[in-house]
């Protein structure tokens, strides 16, 4: 597509650049009105953004919380960005983290004994299946019956909260047993969580000297990232699944097993979600506990978009949201502005980077080129499937 | 291809679920009444007949059915006009937390007064957030999946950053018995003597059953959901009328956060609707996009509510809560697989319309 005719030759930054232009002004218009929000409340939005910049990025402790943050939300947001690629509504990355949590820990608590170079990665590869299953799931219940991504991955979501809630559940006082994975000492405070996953299953410290409980997920988040562009762009897969995400009807011409593809990359989806789960609970809380749900979901769709579903763009805007979750402690403390004015600069983001023409007409951009609308078409969601 | 055949098939299908949920749910409140009515009048009232189908099970259903009954509408008014609403859950949150705040400001007017204009707000602030998503989906050709979640974004941030946690509302609205017809056993207590959000819930559902199927409203409604060309063609402004159902479905959502905070809880917490959106979206599925289907799901997951309510409180059972909870999640998912009788969504839904 790139080459296409009419298009000049230009330097190498342009194309980057032209990239990455409606990101930024997205978030940077999104920031601009949560400004405006803060004033509206009597906030000094100046002092809160400070706060939020040296919460983020100020200090090595600051910095340690960003990279923290941004770990699970690479590849949640790889998640929803690689489902999109093949024409798919990923918005069950919640629903997938907890089942990848749920398994790495049922792994990650037993197997007493078991060496760390085999103990590790076992409840990592627990994790990525757990997900993985939970995406197949619904790319099945597509192929198979039609059922659009979208309500299955919802209803999902709310039974793999259930069901994690169920396994560590502390028992109640009419004789229901307590869940399988439920820590019996904390049962016995009525407290619903797992027990501490095991020393040989944890995720190692990475750099523990300079970062604070930064662990090695962090790089094989980057590694999966490096992993999926180069499924997506250098193998016949990724090649299959670029074309069933692209055109439907041309890639069942082409031959393409279409719902074999479908449900590959719902799994793979989903076990990039998992691993999100395996990789927060391993690495960095050592145990779950139903409040951990991290609400990842929705974080994922800012981010697989914000990215512009490229893996290099997720990672960027990861650390990006990683940086405005992690400051937003710090700008609390230091300006008194609630936290969850995140959430507002969020969804903000996201309305700006999904309908791109606002931010044209606000900065008065030129038409787009038919190029940059492909760019910005994303996958089209009617529950119905012809 | 028998793409033709399958249509047609898919409509069959519809009509026959269409008049099977509609029937089934009202065959459903007569059986679950006459039981209630034999509990509590005879020698049948064991235990478990009593937990199961007692007054306070059935209060406590139609209490939980209330919200999910006006979101499933609201969704019901998007869907059916071609908008995808996944963003009830926040219409919901953004309306109970404008009802809260006017209820708060105007404490120190009469009551009925100051929850007038509580619900006034609700559904102003449902409307308004719905016009956002409208705005976004129709203006901006945003795909409506990404728009709802905006919306629950959006709405989420907002609430809790304006939240002040000192403010306390006082009062909320009564119940209001009906003169004869609550003096029924059970049934008048549990129908006939609720608050007026209640009401008002019932007689929409009445309502929007017969305008969705047996009015101009109605009738266009569905066809800009189903083929808008052809819509078009005949002269209804199909963009236009999209708005206009989005901004109602959006203030059909208010008004279920306004019955949160003014009716049942009477405050409101960060967070209040913790899903009730959702289950709306599973209710209007399963009840396969019609009212009265969907008031019969609403029912239905509000009974298995209760009904994990009072077996926990009797302390009768050993099934942990949670599986209980599955139900609408688990209904639905077999709703739209078809493996019982499968519901279908309106054709032209999530499609962006634009006129030649």
């Amino acid at each position: 597509m790139e080459q296409s005719k009419g298009i000049k030759p230009t330097s190498i930054l342009t194309p980057a650049l032209r990239a990455i232009r409606m990101p930024l002004l997205a978030i940077v218009t999104a920031l601009l009105a949560g400004a405006l929000v803060m004033l509206s409340s009597g906030d000094n939005p100046l002092v809160a953004y400070w706060g939020l910049l040296r919460g983020a990025v100020g200090s090595f402790p600051a910095l340690s919380q960003t990279i923290r943050k941004a770990t699970p939300f690479i590849l949640t947001g790889l998640s929803v960005a690689f489902a999109f690629k093949a024409g798919l509504f990923n918005i069950g990355a919640s629903g997938q983290f907890l089942m990848g949590t749920i398994f790495s820990v049922a792994v990650g608590v037993n197997f007493a004994g078991l060496p760390a170079f085999i103990h590790m990665p076992l409840a990592v590869l627990a994790g990525i299946l757990g997900g993985a299953l939970w995406g197949a799931i619904a790319g099945w219940l597509k192929v198979w019956k039609g059922a659009h991504e979208v309500i299955t991955t919802i209803m999902l979501n709310y039974i793999a909260s259930l069901f994690a809630g169920w396994t560590v559940y502390a028992g109640g006082t009419a004789g229901q047993k307590p869940g399988p994975l439920s820590d019996p000492e904390a049962a016995a405070r009525a407290i619903s969580e797992t027990r501490d996953v095991l020393e040989s299953a944890r995720i190692p410290q990475l750099l523990p000297q300079i970062f604070d409980r930064v662990h090695w997920g962090i790089i094989l988040a980057l590694l999966m990232a490096l992993l999926i562009w180069w499924l997506l762009w250098k193998t016949t897969l990724g090649f299959e699944i670029r074309t069933v995400g692209q055109n439907l009807h041309a890639a069942r011409y082409a031959g393409i097993r279409v719902g074999r593809t479908m449900v590959l990359s719902m799994a793979i989806a989903g076990g990039l979600a998992g691993l999100a789960g395996a990789v927060e609970t391993l690495g960095l809380n050592y145990k779950f506990a139903p409040e951990f749900t991290g609400g990842v979901g929705f974080e994922g769709i800012t981010i697989a978009l914000l990215g512009q579903t490229h893996p290099l763009g997720v990672v960027l805007a990861s650390f990006l949201m990683g940086g405005l979750y992690g400051g937003a402690a710090k700008m609390q403390f230091d300006s008194g502005v609630d936290k969850q004015i995140i959430l507002v600069v969020q969804a903000l983001v996201l309305a700006f980077v999904a309908a791109p023409e606002i931010i044209r007409f606000i900065y008065r951009l030129h038409k787009p080129t038919r190029e940059e609308l492909l760019q910005e078409a994303t996958t089209a969601a009617s529950w119905s499937e012809e | 291809m028998s793409a033709v055949n399958k249509k047609q098939n898919g409509q069959q299908t519809l009509t026959w679920l269409t008049r099977l949920t509609a029937r089934w749910s009202w065959i459903l409140i007569v059986v679950l009444f006459t039981i209630a009515v034999l509990v509590e009048r005879t020698a049948l009232g064991h235990t478990w007949l009593r937990l199961l189908f007692g007054k306070s099970a059935l209060n406590f259903a139609l209490r939980a059915a209330v919200p999910l009954t006006l979101g499933a509408l609201s969704g019901v008014i998007c869907e059916r006009s071609g908008i995808i609403n996944i963003g009830i859950e926040g219409m919901m949150l953004a309306g109970a937390f404008g009802a809260f705040v006017v209820k708060v400001k105007t404490g120190v007017l009469p009551l009925p007064i100051s929850l007038f204009l509580a619900t006034l707000t609700a559904l102003l602030v449902g409307g308004a957030m719905a016009y956002i998503h409208a705005l976004l989906s129709i203006r901006y050709k945003v795909n409506q999946i990404i728009s709802g979640t905006v919306i629950i974004t959006l709405a989420s941030g907002l609430t809790t950053f304006f939240f002040n946690p000192d403010w306390n509302s006082k009062g909320k609205f009564g119940d209001i018995a009906i003169p004869l017809l609550s003096k029924i056993p059970v049934i008048g207590e549990v129908l006939f003597s609720k608050g007026l959000i209640t009401y008002l819930a019932l007689i929409l559902v009445v309502a929007l059953q017969v305008l969705l199927f047996h009015s101009q409203w109605g009738l266009r409604t569905r066809a800009i959901g189903e083929h808008p060309r052809a819509a078009d063609t005949v002269g209804i402004n199909v963009n236009r009328m999209r708005y206009y159902n989005t901004v109602v479905g959006g203030m059909l959502a208010g008004l279920a956060g306004a019955f949160l905070v003014l009716e049942a809880v009477g405050q409101f917490k960060e967070g209040m609707t913790a899903g009730r959106g959702f289950i709306s979206l599973a209710a209007m599925i399963f009840g396969n996009w019609t009212p009265v289907g969907a008031f019969g799901a609403a029912l239905l997951f509000g009974y298995s509510q209760a009904l994990q309510n009072e077996l926990l409180l009797a302390g009768v059972t050993s099934v942990p809560r949670h599986f209980i909870s599955m139900l609408p999640y688990v209904v639905t998912i077999v709703a739209v697989t078809g493996f019982v009788g499968r519901t279908r969504p309106p054709a032209a839904e999530g499609q962006v319309y634009e006129s030649e």
